[in-house]
């Protein structure tokens, strides 16, 4: 495979990048003091770099030509050859196992491990919900929603105001803060969702900045950049608790709400509506003709989205403290789809792998974490040109019959 | 009546800026129709590179008018490779993928060059040279139109007369406007359509490294994150004046910077930003073939 | 003479200063097969466009007569959903499926405005709910049985052979159990064979009383299947009459110049 035309371009390719990253990689330059640094070691490392990833790229793409070549084979190698995780959990026996004892060590997680750990861990099944949230918007679908933090900031928001301003707890800001970012949603939706894809993308990004925007300069309803302060942290029937334990009961309260939206999401994407959801994704005109409300399903698919937003928003104000405009930028919005796309669009699993991978690994490889945005870039670029369906793609459901007499045959 | 020219001249300015990088977005999307989200990248990284080559010149001691020249010229040799090489490595691949896929790609290419920059460079804000001298024949008038201001506005102005007679009156010109019409089309009557996609992303990302470079010198510092709302303005430039419609995306760019420099003129600077994604969502939700756009109907 | 059970009259539409449709009166009654032809661009689907919502016509009736409901209901100003819920089921020109779904799903799809389950039901599956789900199933599996598409059930769509896929969206069409059914050139790019089974299947889809509207280039498959035939150029209407009439009538033949009209 290492042919001399191979290396050749290889060759070209090093050339090309280490001139493209020239000015960038190595030089750098302090316009007040007058001097010129030269990173000459960059360039080495660009030169290696691009040289073996040149053959990756190389590589992947022949290997994605080619599955796409033999695609009457690569059916029935999909049906036999789904991943193994969707066959486990095909398989009732295993599933309750794997199941049990992920709950099992869900449970047992804040007593093994430091308050610490079960700190980023909670921060982790936060985004597990928010990207479940977000994957029915874009994953099932279809619409892609690039201001999704403006829902969380909305739910983080409603519970820190109402509190500075009325005292309202945690369990009250809880369902109006989703609620209100529903409310949210149906606003923006009705008229931003008879745009087309592309154009829905740019309008929601514009809404969530307008959205932070309006919060960091009007400082006498939301306190500006300074952001809110001293929001109570959940409260268990008004016991007082130590840091510590409200930590671990917040922990606790997110499993819960994990395990709440699986159930919820799984049990929506397997109705009529998740149906309808996924053909909106695939052919919005047919669709219509086939009697789906477009808007409607849209409008429902949305606001559903916003709703576990502005959830997670009230939490995260509650875990926290503290809010401010910084912590819902575009980035957030960035972030999230990620887990999203890392995933894949429109599965379950897919989604809290990718919640898991992209929030815990660089917590836990803190030298990488300044590369974290970074790979977070690479990692939506390589996802769609590599393997666009995730590293968990969703499968289709497949129907039997058991050959039930038709349910009293009634149409209703 | 001095303060309504000063507002006058800074928006023009401003909208002329935005007309260099508009004219990117208007370009490739016309071509390819995907909203090229790392084009304010590409601005970045031409006010980046020409500051860089402009310290080097400025301690070598070069003069004046050498490194304006050689920081810009810098600038559009670098800013075009990165367009170039951005379309083969993130977009080229997803020409057949659905619209969304491609836009997500190029979501992420914007994330990976905003935090390349900022790892390879710093996070800080860097002052950048003031390239443009305080011209002598302009001190009469200096109260109230400065002379980047002139020099922005002449610049862009003979930017735009090349591209106008490079794109209706040259073989690449009249390729690129078939291209744009039907690719399909233009491919069976032998334009290489993969040519005139490249050649657009050199056009557009050169276009912006001249924003980058005189928006930079003209504000006095540039930092990573400077492409992102820069690129989202000129966007909403392209897309008021009628996406893929490079007449449009000059007149949306006039119209957003006169907008802004009179909303914050008389208004308030608090809500700059505001007004301009204001302004981007209710003409997308309203009028979203913009004012010099095609209304496209769907083919069923 | 019986209702109609569609009837449109005076159907115009313009497309800046192009009138693509022109006047046109058309109409079709129960148990009929009635075929609308045309030269290439003479504005066919854009009438099926304009019927079904898609567009909005800029003048002219279209009614929609609802036997069982023995009313008659104006399909102008409709949203393409609300018209198919009204009873008028279409096919695709250029195929339209939901192709990454399976077979079976893209018919459940067709069940979708016949069904009710929203979000409640769909969390609770409550005993409604499930056999409404079932219902969905029971009657997607059996018109696929009867499309003869039953083994390909759980493939992806995408992966159909071309006649299949044609075959499926006619049978996600059924599935939204149409007054009248619109097929856009069903018979488009498939081979004699294929076709030939087409013209049994939908021989068959009639025989059950389904009254069927179709706009089709083949000749052959027109003449034998028609009971009515409407013919249009340049958005106008020139000939109307039994498949008989239509091949002598000279205005047709005219329209047609160059291309043979045997049958």
């Amino acid at each position: 495979m290492f042919t001399f035309e191979e290396l050749k371009r290889s060759f070209l390719v090093s050339i090309w990048f280490v001139f493209l990253t020239f000015p960038i990689m190595v030089i750098r330059v302090d316009s007040i003091e007058k001097t010129v640094q030269w990173r000459w070691m960059n360039m080495v490392y660009v030169a290696i770099g691009s040289f073996i990833l040149s053959f990756v790229f190389r590589y992947m793409m022949q290997r994605k030509e080619m599955k796409s070549e033999d695609n009457g084979d690569g059916d029935k190698k999909d049906k036999t050859g789904r991943s193994f995780i969707h066959r486990w959990l095909a398989d009732p026996k295993y599933r309750n196992a794997i199941l049990g004892s992920l709950l099992a060590a869900a449970i047992i997680f804040p007593h093994v491990f430091s308050t610490y750990q079960t700190s980023i861990m909670t921060t982790a099944l936060m985004y597990v919900v928010l990207g479940l949230g977000l994957n029915i918007v874009v994953g099932l679908a279809g619409l892609l929603d690039l201001g999704y933090v403006a829902f969380y900031a909305v739910g983080a928001y409603t519970y820190a105001l109402l509190y500075h301003f009325f005292g309202v707890g945690f369990w009250v800001a809880l369902p109006i803060g989703g609620l209100l970012a529903a409310l949210f949603g149906i606003l923006l939706g009705i008229p931003v969702l008879r745009l087309r894809g592309d154009y829905l993308a740019i309008v929601t990004l514009g809404f969530g900045e307008i959205i932070r925007l309006v919060m960091e300069n009007w400082g006498a309803f939301s306190q500006g950049p300074s952001g809110v302060s001293n929001i109570p942290r959940p409260s268990f029937f008004g016991i007082d608790m130590s840091l510590d334990t409200a930590l671990v009961y917040t922990y606790y309260l997110m499993i819960l709400l994990v395990i709440f939206t699986i159930f919820f999401v799984n049990r929506l994407q397997d109705s009529r509506l998740g149906r309808a959801w996924i053909a909106l994704r695939e052919d919005e005109i047919a669709c219509q003709a086939m009697g789906i409300d477009k808007m409607k399903t849209k409008l429902v698919a949305f606001s559903l989205g916003a709703f576990w937003a502005g959830i997670v928003g009230v939490i995260f104000a509650a875990k926290t403290t503290f809010i401010s405009p910084r912590s819902f930028t575009f980035i957030e919005s960035a972030i999230i789809l990620s887990i999203v796309v890392l995933g894949g669009m429109g599965s379950i699993i897919g989604v809290i792998f990718g919640a898991l991978i992209l929030i815990l690994l660089p917590e836990y490889l803190r030298a990488l974490s300044e590369y974290r945005m970074l790979a977070f870039g690479a990692i939506l670029v390589c996802m769609m040109v590599f393997r666009p369906q995730g590293i968990i793609g969703s499968i289709r459901r497949t129907y039997t019959y058991q050959n039930r007499k038709k349910a009293d045959g009634e149409v209703s | 009546m001095d303060y309504f020219i000063e507002l006058l001249f800074s928006g023009l300015s401003r909208g002329a800026i935005y007309a260099l990088i508009a004219l990117g977005y208007t370009m490739v999307y016309g071509i390819i129709g995907l909203i090229n989200f790392a084009h304010g990248e590409i601005y970045m990284i031409g006010a980046f590179t020409s500051f860089i080559i402009a310290t080097i010149l400025t301690i070598l001691g070069f003069p004046g008018l050498a490194i304006i020249l050689l920081a810009g010229l810098a600038a559009v040799i670098w800013s075009a490779s990165y367009g170039y090489t951005i379309e083969k490595v993130a977009y080229k691949p997803l020409r057949h993928a659905p619209r969304l896929s491609a836009l997500i790609s190029a979501i992420g290419m914007s994330m990976f060059l905003q935090n390349y920059v900022l790892l390879a460079q710093t996070s800080d804000f860097l002052p950048f040279p003031q390239l443009v001298p305080d011209f002598d024949f302009m001190e009469p008038i200096a109260h109230i139109v400065g002379s980047s201001d002139m020099v922005i506005l002449v610049t862009t102005t003979v930017v735009m007369i090349c591209l106008t007679i490079l794109i209706k009156y040259t073989k690449i010109g009249k390729a690129m406007r078939a291209t744009s019409q039907d690719r399909t089309m233009a491919m069976l009557v032998g334009i290489n359509v993969n040519r005139i996609i490249s050649i657009t992303f050199i056009i557009g990302s050169s276009l912006a490294a001249i924003g980058g470079m005189l928006v930079a010198s003209h504000i006095g510092q540039i930092n990573f994150y400077i492409g992102f709302i820069a690129g989202i303005k000129a966007f909403t430039a392209a897309v008021l004046g009628g996406i893929g419609s490079i007449p449009g995306a000059v007149l949306g760019s006039v119209v957003l910077g006169l907008t802004e420099s009179f909303a914050t003129g008389y208004v308030s600077s608090d809500y700059e930003d505001v007004f301009a994604f204001s302004l981007l969502v209710l003409i997308l939700i309203f009028k979203p073939s913009g004012l010099l756009g095609k209304a496209d109907t769907q083919k069923v | 003479m019986q209702q109609p059970i569609l009837q449109v009259s005076g159907l115009t539409m313009d497309f800046g200063g192009i009138r693509a449709l022109n006047n046109l009166d058309l109409d079709v009654n129960e148990g009929e097969i009635v075929a609308l032809i045309g030269p290439n661009g003479a504005g066919k689907t854009t009438f099926f466009n304009c019927v079904t919502g898609i567009y909005a016509p800029t003048k002219g009736e279209v009614d929609l007569y609802h036997k069982e409901k023995n009313r008659v209901v104006s399909l102008l100003g409709m949203k393409p959903n609300q018209v198919t819920e009204q009873g008028l089921a279409r096919t695709f020109q250029n195929i339209r499926l939901f192709s990454q779904m399976t077979v079976l799903e893209n018919v459940m799809i067709g069940r979708h405005c016949r069904t009710k389950a929203f979000i409640l039901g769909a969390l609770l599956r409550d005993k409604k709910t499930m056999q409404e789900e079932d219902e969905i199933i029971q009657t997607s599996h059996e018109i696929l049985t009867k499309i003869g598409l039953q083994r390909y059930e759980n493939e992806i769509a995408e992966n159909l052979p071309y006649g299949a896929q044609r075959r499926l969206e006619i049978a996600r069409a059924l599935a939204t159990e149409p007054v009248l059914l619109l097929l856009d050139e069903p018979a488009a790019g498939m081979n004699p064979q294929e076709t030939i089974e087409l013209v049994n299947l939908i021989q068959e889809i009639a025989s059950e009383g389904q009254s069927i509207l179709l706009i089709e280039h083949d000749m052959k498959l027109v003449m034998s299947l028609s009971d009515r035939i409407f013919v249009m150029d340049y958005g106008k209407k020139i000939a109307q009459g039994t498949p008989e009439e239509i091949r002598n009538n000279p205005a047709v033949i005219k329209a047609y110049l160059g291309e043979e009209v045997d049958a």
